[in-house]
């Protein structure tokens, strides 16, 4: 790596760093794993004045259940994320998007909180903090203050830290019982950036008794179907009531990078067959690009991705709902 | 003992064993499947790389590069870059214009070819986009690459020339004066009208070779020093022994007085089969600056610059009967040369002028093709060289004409074949293949694959109407290599030739030196030739070092590419020790006091025969260099040289099948499963062959499914990074299921043909045929590569087919 010249200040402490932070003014940037920051600092497209280094900052790290949301401190590295039953068992979405980041050298550098906080909507995370609501600490010289995940993302690589800004940690709402997950990621190669992504959270009803599964609320983010993560609102409006048990898919493939069972591979058999004619889900779920710009690049084009958008979605729907 | 310790002792057996599976049963190391001597040191990394080198004073080189595809330079400025701190020197192409030359062009194809000034650096002109246009010399890596923002050059922008098909066209820009056409190469066999006149089935098709970008794991690197007299090039090159030759021609430092070495190299796939514009320019920098000098390029650098491959526009027809026998074939390709023609770029559409029959049995042949310049990075060798693009018309047109007449298409290549019992065989194309099995490998692979089920699966998932289908693919390929002839190399107008050079030398304490002039690059050549040599020679395998990649140390050879080492460097090796083992009888009978006649020879030891007076080759060995006792006239040391040129080329050949799913709602594809059976002959090292059969298939696949390089309107590539450029990983892939049918070559005594290209080249068409077999009922008829999900989703759509 060959990067153009700056200073790097490791503190020892968040306050520290927020007092140099501060003092570094507007050219600073904060490193934590690296893993986004360092690929721009060898291309060159980035001139950081200086590089605050928090990456070894135990008060940002660790994951912790509190009451009513699982606590994630920024500098936890997506294999921790993955790894953690507190995670697992709380909100397994983002263990099971977080296993789909790159690779795993990417996955024990990468940390959590400098994915969402480079604000990349190619990123797998910040779909999931959209469609679970989290809540982002940031930290400042002028104190801590939450934001919102809905209004954390602001366009495409901005988000809601302004110079000056460490995000600390993020909070997770605990959802409760009857939900299922999952993260339908669609890409070419399994180091590869999603084309699409699909993350999805249902509560279901039904199922004894004769009574039919049904669909009673679903959280639905998309990955790089805009500058920013979005949400699949219109989907979510529609599915709540629909039954589940008619809404089929066949395919096991899923991207040329499954050839290989990987972090992307994606049960299929467990999915009731039924007609496709008539199929109301899969009907809803066709609307999920409704309202999305998504971008053009050398992997897929809008129109693509808009269709993609809608056979994921359902895929990524009847997949969390089968594992309630 | 006990049962455990016998376990413990196993273990630790096998923990010392070089060896992987059985030893051949022969006890022959010849087909014994040895771990890679070389692998420690390359896995490591303890070993010499070239950015590894570290000399006194030693300055770092960056070059400034093009931004813009076409443009004319009106200024250059570098004065604040030279006074930038650490900055020793800034120079532009103006600075080296009288003296840095022309990068070579040794294979003018046609007696009119076009071949341009190629400067190293750009003078008044830049014709493609990360063109060298200014370097930089500075105390570290760091402040040369800081001081290349400072450089200011000026721009005129002029149109850039993209698309081969508008090159052509009158009166559009051009990229050189004398026009975009570089030459245009033509062939042809018996009555190409006749066999398409009136012929029941004529298929066409277009096929695009898409540009490709070589990625070997070592990016280039090189390190220039001198001592005011002689020169020493250390080079990541596959071609140190072409390399002096041509360096020594471009920058008049005279042949003597130039060492090139090629330590340890990191992959090249013909990427390093070139003579670069960094190599002539760092040897420069040093005769200039009294001081050594390094560069290593950045992986977004090499995507600009490493040479790219294919990139070729396929007009392919096949003129059939209607029980399928093939009449003739038409091939008019046009072949993307880029900006410039480097060391052999026009000749790689050429070899594979040879290939587009294939396997198969024709009346008649018809080949043109015309090189064209653009704007882009010149193309040049990558692993198969104009033989996967060939296999990959035949093979793909040999589907098409089965889907035509609704024939399985296995059956339509029975029909077309080359049968075992008429080798050796003269095809349309002039060569003559001199073994092979077709009906063997092919069976092979059908029974391993298990063809017949997975085509009622096939036919099961159509009639359900399942969102996934499921394609099956053929390759049943040849190809030509052991390059080469020198002959035939001469009647293709190549600028040097084919053969390989062997030295083989006994220790007085009985090792032995083999010296090959055969450059590998992660090949295993120190393995295969030591196992070469134990056999030969009776000695242990231990006892061998094979010493290589250094002009001073291997003075004569042709270096690394076209799966050449084994067929053509190999048998040198064996021809040197037979020269050895002769010089070593006639001792032996001497000190024996027997007839050279009556010794015999036999795992290591010549004995009187019918006596058990004998004598080792070790022991001939030291006798030989204390010199005390030696027969008139015969000369002290045991060692001898040796020089092979082929009277042939060698082709291995195979059936590949694949099974791939499709996923119509998505266009994803998945391979389900992958059969390879290759012959190439008689195997020195199974492991060996194993490791270059999975590669290629990894790299052939790569460009059916994922690389490709991509430039904008402007004539930018954007594909400069390995995030835009997919190289498929191993996660990316299917297990293999590969085997070996063995039909040894009759051109060479080692009966071996070849494998560094032959999952390359087999692999691609494979593929493609099972994705667009899927489609078929979709009426898709192609798939343009890479076959990316977007692609096969828009041929369901109809946008393609």
């Amino acid at each position: 790596m060959i990067p153009a010249p700056f200073d790097y200040v490791r503190p020892s402490s968040l306050d520290e760093a927020v007092s140099v932070l501060a003092d570094a003014g507007e050219d600073a940037k904060v490193l934590s794993g690296g893993q986004s920051l360092l690929p721009l600092l060898r291309l060159r497209l980035a001139y950081p004045s200086v590089l605050v280094d928090v990456g070894r900052l135990a008060e940002l790290h660790g994951v912790r259940d509190e009451d009513g949301h699982v606590l994630i401190g920024a500098t936890t590295t997506h294999d921790e994320v993955v790894r953690s039953p507190i995670v697992n068992a709380e909100c397994p979405l983002l263990a099971l998007a977080a296993a789909t980041v790159a690779d795993p050298a990417v996955r024990h550098r990468g940390t959590f909180g400098g994915s969402l906080a480079h604000g990349d909507p190619a990123g797998d995370l910040p779909a999931v903090a959209l469609a679970l609501d989290m809540e982002f600490l940031v930290h400042s010289a002028s104190g801590e203050r939450v934001v919102a995940a809905r209004d954390f993302f602001l366009d495409y690589l901005e988000t809601a830290l302004e110079p000056g800004d460490i995000l600390a940690a993020v909070r997770v709402p605990k959802l409760g019982e009857g939900w299922g997950f999952h993260y339908e990621k669609f890409h070419r190669t399994a180091q590869s950036w999603a084309i699409v992504g699909v993350a999805a959270a249902v509560r279901v009803s039904g199922g004894t008794g004769g009574e039919p599964r049904r669909v009673e609320e679903a959280r639905i983010g998309l990955t790089n179907m805009g500058p920013t993560p979005v949400r699949a609102t219109a989907v979510e409006t529609a599915v709540p009531g629909l039954e589940l048990n008619g809404s089929s898919y066949g395919p096991t493939a899923n991207g040329n990078g499954s050839n290989r069972t990987n972090g992307s591979g994606r049960p299929g058999a467990h999915c009731a067959d039924g007609a496709h004619a008539g199929d109301a889900l899969r009907q809803a779920a066709s609307a999920a690009a409704d309202g999305t710009s998504p971008p053009t690049d050398l992997h897929a084009t809008p129109d693509y991705r808009r269709h993609l958008a809608g056979v994921l979605t359902h895929r990524a729907l009847l997949t969390a709902a089968a594992t309630v | 003992m006990t049962e455990e310790l016998d376990a413990g002792l196993v273990a630790q057996k096998i923990a010392e064993s070089d060896m992987l599976g059985e030893p051949a049963p022969d006890r022959h190391e010849v087909g014994a499947a040895r771990r890679r001597k070389e692998d420690a040191r390359l896995v490591t990394g303890r070993t010499q790389w070239t950015d590894n080198i570290q000399l006194p004073g030693m300055l770092h080189v960056a070059f400034l590069r093009s931004p813009m595809a076409h443009a004319r330079i009106t200024g250059v400025d570098t004065s604040a870059a030279r006074s930038m701190p650490g900055v020793i020197a800034a120079f532009s192409g103006r600075d080296f214009a009288g003296e840095q030359g022309t990068l070579p062009c040794a294979w003018p194809v046609t007696e009119d070819i076009v071949i341009p000034d190629h400067p190293p650096m750009a003078v008044d002109e830049v014709r493609y986009a990360g063109e060298a246009v200014a370097c930089v010399v500075a105390t570290d890596r760091y402040k040369a690459n800081d001081a290349l923002e400072a450089i200011e050059i000026d721009y005129e922008p002029l149109p850039p020339v993209l698309d081969m098909t508008e090159a052509l066209k009158d009166g559009g820009p051009k990229v050189h004066e004398a026009g975009n056409r570089a030459y245009t190469w033509k062939y042809a066999e018996g009555d190409i009208d006749a066999a398409f006149r009136d012929a029941p089935v004529v298929i066409e098709r277009t096929f695009v070779q898409q540009r490709l970008i070589p990625t070997a794991m070592e990016p280039r690197a090189v390190v220039a020093q001198t001592d005011g007299d002689h020169f020493t090039l250390h080079s990541a090159t596959q071609i140190p022994h072409i390399l002096r030759i041509m360096l020594a021609q471009v920058t008049g430092i005279p042949e003597h007085k130039l060492r090139v070495v090629a330590p340890d190299v990191g992959g090249g796939f013909g990427s390093k089969l070139q003579v670069t514009a960094e190599e002539v320019l760092l040897l420069l920098l040093t005769r200039r600056l009294g001081k050594p000098v390094k560069w290593t390029e950045s992986r977004s650098e090499g995507n600009l610059t490493v040479h790219h491959g294919r990139d070729q526009l396929q007009r392919v027809s096949l003129a059939a009967d209607a029980d399928g026998r093939l009449r003739g074939m038409r091939v008019d390709l046009l072949a993307d040369m880029g900006a410039y023609l480097m060391l052999v770029t026009p000749g790689i559409p050429i070899l594979g002028a040879f290939m587009y029959n294939g396997i198969y049995k024709m009346d008649a042949y018809d080949f043109t093709c015309t090189g064209v310049f653009t704007t882009k990075m010149p193309t040049d060798a990558y692993r198969g060289a104009g033989r996967p693009e060939a296999t990959f018309a035949v093979e793909r047109l040999m589907d098409e004409l089965a889907a035509e007449l609704s024939l399985d298409p296995i059956e339509v290549r029975r029909r077309n074949w080359i049968t075992h019992e008429e080798f050796p065989y003269t095809t349309i194309a002039g060569l003559t293949y001199d073994s092979g099995n077709y009906e063997a490998a092919t069976d092979r692979a059908l029974a391993l694959f298990g063809y017949d089920k997975l085509r009622a699966e096939q036919v099961d998932r159509r009639d359900r109407g399942d969102p996934v289908q499921l394609g099956i693919g053929v390759s049943t390929f040849t190809e030509m290599c052991g390059l080469a002839p020198s002959r035939v190399l001469g009647s293709l107008s190549y600028g040097a030739g084919g053969w390989e050079h062997a030295s083989v030398r006994m220790l007085p304490t009985g090792r032995v030196e083999v010296v090959t002039g055969a450059s590998p690059h992660g090949q295993g050549h120190e393995t295969a030739w030591s196992q070469i040599v134990a056999d030969a020679l009776g000695v242990p395998f231990e006892d061998v070092s094979v010493l290589h990649g250094d002009t001073a140390i291997s003075h004569k050879g042709m270096d690394t590419y076209g799966s050449r080492s084994l067929a053509v460097g190999g048998v040198a090796v064996v021809q040197a020790c037979e020269k050895v083992k002769d010089k070593a009888r006639h001792i032996a009978a001497h000190l024996l006091e027997a007839s050279a006649d009556d010794v015999e020879f036999d795992g290591g030891r010549f004995k009187v025969r019918g006596t058990d007076a004998g004598k080792t080759i070790q022991e001939i060995a030291l006798a030989a260099f204390a010199a005390h006792d030696l027969p008139d006239g015969v000369e002290p040391s045991l060692d001898s040289d040796a020089t092979f040129d082929p009277e042939n080329f060698s082709f291995p050949h195979g059936t590949h099948l694949c099974a791939i799913e499709v996923d119509t709602e998505t266009g994803a594809t998945k391979i389900r499963s992958y059969v390879a059976v290759d012959d190439v002959g008689k195997v020195v090292n199974p492991l060996i062959v194993e490791g270059q059969v999975h590669g290629g298939l990894a790299q052939g696949i790569a460009q059916a499914l994922f690389e490709e390089a991509v430039y904008d309107a402007e004539g930018n590539l954007l594909t400069t990074t390995m995030a835009d450029y997919l190289v498929p990983s191993a996660a990316d892939l299917p297990d293999f299921i590969t085997e070996r049918t063995e039909t040894p070559a009759t051109s060479n005594p080692l009966g071996v043909k070849g494998v560094g290209e032959a999952g390359t080249i087999a692999s691609t068409p494979a593929v493609v045929n099972a994705i667009v077999d899927a489609l078929r009922p979709y009426g898709v008829n192609d798939v343009p590569m890479p076959c990316t999900p977007e692609r096969v989703w828009r041929a369901l759509q109809g946008g393609t087919s």
